[in-house]
């Protein structure tokens, strides 16, 4: 009877987390899809002679934008007829932070994806003469934009399938939901952040098609800086899943390993969304002033410095949590 | 799984720092992040000012700080001194 309801909960997990992961995973894809399709439906007005360039754009750029929802889509199938296995309350709560580090990472990726792809449409009907460059641009900066995404599908694959059951249930249970927290919440700002600052580098490679170089590279180091709070949400995880923690049946060994992903996960939102602004502010005057591009990267990489340093305080909060307390 | 009364009163002042820390860390950086970008615009508009407006920014930023750093504090509170 009681192996029974183990299982039923073992199942009620990975069922919940499955509709988390899609349910979740498809806010962003679809939101970052509109905003192309609504600028390639502004660059059509303008110009409507290259519309077959601009629709083919479209696709190409949405095309990326939809591969943070495959993902969820790839991690809810799975939570739904995966081989539970020997079944065990550990296990329902690897499961459930699978599908909510999945739902929540698809997030920024499939919003942020989306602006080089509209910017990149609206640059083709400036500068049509520019269309390889910028829909290369455009590949290259929704790239870096789907990480976020793929660290979040990287914890919850590992969630799938660690084997877990050697751990005391009491506080690992916490721990595993944790690690779900800490990379999924982490992975919306750097994902929103990073299209940002690819958004604005479409924007300026059509404006003045000369800077291309100057406008790619600011944009990728932007984007490695707005990363930065969904690595730090990735290395808590990490702490969270691979650490052995001692058995203890007290509460407060529990919520301080919830509290510590919640707070590195809750943390990487603010710092990843306004590094993706300092980015995208950076990227948009090189492109409009080049000559002064080493100035400007100087006072991004400022900017973003100081806007990292919540993300640190949250990291280190979520340290002594896992660590001190 | 035994809860005490102390138990659950130190449990949700863990709880309460993650979350102080996390969403107060929310505020800060999207705010020092618009500052960031506002800074760079000026730049590339009056290049010549680039040291006043860094000092501007800087400033502007440590006051958008001030926020994240009280989240901070009652974060620690939460953790060592209650």
């Amino acid at each position: 009877m009681m192996e029974l309801d183990v299982q039923a909960w073992v199942k009620v997990a990975a069922f919940a987390g499955g509709g988390i992961a899609m349910g979740l995973g498809a806010v962003g894809a679809a939101i970052g899809e509109g905003y192309t399709a609504a600028q390639a439906n502004v660059a059509v007005a303008r110009s409507p002679k290259i519309s077959g360039d601009i629709f083919k754009n479209m696709l190409v750029g949405q095309a990326v934008a939809e591969s943070a929802s495959i993902f969820a889509l790839v991690v809810a199938i799975l939570l739904l007829f995966i081989d539970k296995g020997d079944p065990n309350m550990l296990k329902a709560a690897a499961l459930f932070g699978a599908g909510v580090s999945m739902g929540f990472g698809a997030i920024g990726s499939g919003v942020g994806s989306g602006f080089p792809g509209g910017q990149a449409c609206l640059g083709l009907s400036r500068q049509p003469a520019m269309a390889n460059r910028l829909t290369t641009n455009m590949l290259i900066g929704s790239a870096v934009c789907q990480t976020p995404a793929i660290f979040s599908m990287v914890v919850a694959l590992m969630l799938l399938f660690m084997d877990f059951s050697n751990a005391p249930l009491h506080p690992t249970w916490a721990a595993l939901i944790g690690a779900g927290l800490s990379t999924g919440l982490a992975a919306i700002g750097s994902g929103y952040g990073g299209g940002m600052a690819a958004g604005a580098s479409c924007e300026g490679v059509a404006r003045q098609p000369e800077a291309v170089g100057n406008v790619t590279t600011i944009m990728l180091v932007g984007q490695a800086v707005a990363q930065t709070p969904s690595i730090f949400g990735l290395l808590v995880s990490f702490i969270l899943m691979f650490k052995t923690f001692p058995e203890s049946t007290q509460l407060q060994a529990a919520m301080a390993l919830l509290g510590a992903g919640l707070c590195t996960g809750f943390g990487g939102i603010g710092p990843g969304v306004g590094n993706g602004m300092a980015a995208e502010g950076a990227v948009r005057w090189v492109a409009r002033n080049v000559k002064h591009a080493a100035d400007l990267m100087r006072i991004m990489l400022v900017g973003q410095a100081v806007s990292q340093s919540t993300a640190i305080y949250a990291m280190v909060v979520s340290l002594v949590l896992i660590f001190v307390v | 799984m035994a809860i005490e009364g102390a138990d659950i009163v130190k449990a949700a002042a863990f709880l309460g720092a993650g979350v102080s820390m996390g969403l107060g860390a929310i505020g800060p950086g999207v705010g020092e992040g618009m500052v960031a970008a506002k800074a760079c615009e000026a730049i590339g508009k009056n290049p010549k000012e680039a040291g006043l407006l860094t000092r501007t920014m800087l400033v502007g930023q440590a006051v958008s700080e001030s926020t994240g750093i009280y989240s901070l504090v009652i974060a620690l509170l939460l953790l060592f001194v209650v």
